[in-house]
């Protein structure tokens, strides 16, 4: 089971309301390697995985990722507290507004919605850690290209945040990988 | 929220950090002895900044450190989305 605490993993700190870096951040909300696929992804994965470090790490990371999607939140909610209507269809989320209201939704910026094509579960751990690793480096680069679409200081050192994080999981799962290799390479006997 | 709950609530992120990013490479290096007693004292740091925050500040957890509060406190404190930090 899991156990909510009322607290972010790291402070979301916003400088000013901009409507337009709160639709790219829903990349990170409802996109293809965003925190909710990630968070299932690992989540889901962690059944099928033979070795206890593997089991572990999965279930640790997909929890933290459960926390990135809150801190996801968090920025969209900022950026757009009290920002009239007008403001928003002018900037961009009049089709948002159109079928959401002000509600957040898993979609991307272009308004497709999450679907759970875009994760992955083989069954066979080397192929699932190698998609991890690979979810990991498309997540870092999502970040590095949101760095880019905002000057918000404040926002920026929650963002430079999340994409440390995504190297940081990017190596474990590579030492998950390798221990996993070694388990199925110890059980071939010819 | 008040300055001093703010503060506390910084530390204890800064601990949670330190707790959680040991916790993900002792899930790969179990038998890292230093690794381990960071991890025990990082826990224990995290515990107690817990028990302080939930005593000045509010639930941090629908059953935590601190008895819970009448009526009802768990949905007065602001949501993680709320606060300034």
């Amino acid at each position: 089971m899991w156990i909510y605490e009322k607290k972010l993993q790291y402070p979301v700190r916003v400088s000013k309301c901009d409507v337009k870096m709160a639709k790219y951040l829903l990349t990170q909300y409802g996109g293809p390697d965003g925190e909710l696929s990630a968070a299932l992804r690992y989540l889901n994965q962690r059944y099928s995985m033979p070795t206890k470090k593997a089991k572990g790490l999965l279930t640790d990371i997909g929890t933290e990722e459960l926390a990135h999607l809150e801190m996801i939140a968090a920025m969209i909610y900022k950026l757009l507290k009290d920002v009239p209507l007008e403001v928003l269809e002018r900037e961009g989320l009049g089709a948002h507004y159109a079928v959401h209201n002000s509600a957040l939704f898993y979609a991307d910026p272009n308004g497709v919605p999450w679907t759970a094509s875009y994760i992955q579960a083989q069954g066979d751990p080397v192929s699932d850690l190698t998609e991890d690793m690979a979810a990991e480096q498309k997540a870092r680069q999502a970040y590095e290209q949101l760095l880019q679409l905002t000057d918000d200081p404040l926002l920026k050192d929650s963002i430079r945040f999340l994409r440390e994080r995504e190297v940081v999981h990017f190596q474990r799962f590579g030492e998950a990988l390798n221990d996993v290799q070694g388990f199925l390479d110890s059980k071939k006997y010819y | 929220m008040q300055s001093s709950c703010r503060k506390i609530m910084s530390e204890l992120m800064q601990w949670s950090f330190v707790q959680y990013e040991l916790l993900l490479y002792l899930d790969t290096h179990p038998e890292d002895r230093t690794a381990y007693q960071d991890y025990v004292n990082a826990c224990d740091k995290v515990n107690q900044l817990k028990r302080q925050y939930e005593a000045y500040c509010g639930a941090l957890t629908p059953c935590g450190f601190a008895p819970p509060q009448y009526p009802w406190g768990w949905i007065e404190t602001p949501w993680p989305w709320e606060i300034d930090y």
